[in-house]
């Protein structure tokens, strides 16, 4: 399920004394089966664009084609839209609401009309695919830790069963264990679904892992736009916009200052160490 | 769907209508809204006409705000002059409708409710829409003061208002982020009749509500972390000082004032 977005602009408050341009003229393709990383600063206008991906905004101009269909078009059934692109706010635990978890969990497959056996034969397996023990299905969503709280309102979206999956800094205000957790589950669901996986976040260290393809916001623009290590080869214009590179890439970048044979566009550690390794035994036998 | 909520907005601006000492405007809004009621011949609303006007033009804010800000009440709008019409005995009968009869002082009277509301709204709007809701409040707490002798919390409840004012955005925010993310997940909260669409709003009402007693109890320990105690000596940073233009502003109310009077006594 593409999806292509071609020249897509966004004003917030249009005709008063607010207006401000919140998308400006943003144009790129997602493949199926690709984990895309977007990145940019608070403001940067990532939310406003995934929020266009399954029509909760109206563009003020452009189109998004979905499948091929234009969303954008007012005959086309919006729900029909949400039902095949599944998007997790940021702090998804806030939109909890249910006596309990399961039945918060079948929210969104209700919406969808569909018969009472296939709403529990999807809630439970939502439940098992973001490791929430099936035992917890009876107890108030309120009354669990917050990291299981995000993990019920996930589950609450891939009970949907959608087809592109998109999240909002889903790791935002966890600790570092559970952001591991999530971040993994989220790789790990990616992977044995084959959905298109939208990640949002402003830190290049947990989208520069899993991303295909990364996407880089600024005032509303596309600034860059490539894999990972097409991405960070920009890091000069990356670290001018303050966003900067993962710490290993930057790493690998000043040991290449300093004579060193490693690549500039290092991702992750393992990379690096082989390099460095490579180049400490070298060092020795001379 | 939110963001059509006028009532209690402020639009900033440097106008001789936003400059002017709240405690004043404040006053001068009482005063307009006494005048209104007073009013007791078409003719008379002339002078309220006028004297709006000025100010919304003085003010520069655009018209279109001020008509949004009618938007909302419109259905009280439509009952009040709907139930002065149909129920108030007295004149000829104009018109009947099986147990309905129109007459001439109930067109009359759901006339003069009809614009005394419409001027009501116009002028309470224009104060909070040329009044940053920090100075409303400043002016608010000045006014009652002078009843903290006889037990009225005046601090208190400025800072209530304060609080309540500053936290509308917030809400209406959240409110909106929630029915999103609810509408993300299929739920609709724009179809179906009265009943499906008060149970469509559970999910959306219950996690504002929770929200809304989290910043509620952050806000507390926040205010209390910085030693907040209620008014007891509390400096401020900007003090109020009436101004000339102050002055000038109270005498345009009282001339429109003295014209309602005189339109009410001395003419037919």
């Amino acid at each position: 399920m593409p999806i292509k977005v071609e020249n897509l602009s966004f004003v917030y408050n249009e005709g008063t004394p607010y207006a401000t341009v919140a998308l400006n003229n943003v144009t790129f393709e997602i493949q199926d089966e690709e984990f895309v990383g977007i990145i940019g600063h608070t403001g940067s206008g990532k939310s406003t664009l995934i929020q266009h991906l399954n029509g909760l905004l109206k563009p003020t101009s452009g189109k998004i084609y979905i499948n091929g269909v234009d969303i954008t078009d007012k005959k086309v059934s919006l729900k029909d839209v949400r039902k095949e692109v599944g998007l997790v706010f940021q702090y998804p635990e806030y939109q909890l609401f249910e006596e309990t978890i399961f039945k918060d969990i079948a929210f969104g497959p209700t919406n969808l009309g569909l018969s009472e056996e296939e709403i529990e034969k999807r809630v439970y397996e939502a439940m098992d695919i973001v490791g929430i023990s099936r035992e917890l299905a009876d107890k108030s969503p309120f009354e669990v830790s917050g990291g299981q709280k995000r993990r019920i309102a996930i589950a609450g979206i891939l009970a949907m069963k959608p087809k592109i999956l998109i999240l909002d800094e889903p790791t935002a205000g966890l600790d570092p264990k559970g952001k591991e957790e999530i971040l993994n589950k989220i790789k790990e669901i990616h992977d044995k679904y084959n959905m298109i996986t939208i990640l949002v976040s402003h830190s290049m260290e947990d989208i520069a892992r899993f991303a295909d393809k990364i996407i880089v916001m600024n005032k509303g623009r596309i600034e860059v736009i490539g894999t990972p290590r097409e991405v960070f080869r920009e890091a000069e214009k990356l670290e001018k916009m303050g966003l900067g590179v993962p710490q290993i890439t930057s790493l690998a970048r000043e040991l290449q200052k300093k004579g060193v044979a490693i690549p500039e566009d290092i991702l992750t550690i393992e990379e690096a160490k082989e390099y460095i390794i490579r180049y400490l035994r070298g060092t020795k036998n001379v | 769907m939110f963001r059509n909520i006028t009532i209690g907005q402020y639009i900033p601006g440097d106008s001789v209508v936003h400059k002017l000492d709240p405690r004043i405007k404040i006053i001068i809004t009482f005063i307009f809204i006494v005048a209104i009621f007073f009013i007791n011949k078409l003719s008379g609303y002339i002078f309220a006409v006028l004297y709006l006007y000025l100010v919304i033009a003085i003010s520069k804010i655009p018209f279109s705000y001020i008509l949004k800000g009618l938007r909302p009440v419109i259905i009280i709008l439509l009952l009040t002059v709907s139930l002065n019409m149909f129920f108030t005995p007295g004149g000829t009968i104009l018109y009947t409708l099986g147990p309905l009869k129109i007459t001439t002082s109930g067109l009359r009277l759901a006339v003069f409710m009809g614009l005394r509301l419409i001027f009501l709204i116009i002028g309470t709007s224009l104060l909070t829409l040329t009044t940053s809701p920090i100075s409303l409040t400043d002016g608010i707490e000045h006014i009652l003061k002078p009843f903290s002798r006889i037990g009225v919390p005046a601090h208190e409840l400025a800072m209530m208002m304060t609080i309540a004012l500053r936290f509308i955005p917030t809400l209406i925010e959240e409110a909106e982020k929630i029915m999103k993310a609810q509408m993300a997940r299929g739920a609709d909260f724009e179809s179906g009749n009265i009943v499906k669409r008060a149970k469509g709003l559970v999910p959306l009402l219950v996690p504002l509500f929770i929200s809304a007693f989290r910043r509620a109890d952050e806000l507390a320990v926040a205010m209390e972390s910085r030693c907040y105690r209620g008014g007891q000596n509390r400096t401020r940073m900007k003090q109020l000082k009436i101004q000339p233009r102050d002055y000038e502003a109270l005498a345009v109310t009282l001339i429109m004032v003295l014209l309602i009077v005189w339109n009410r006594v001395w003419t037919w």
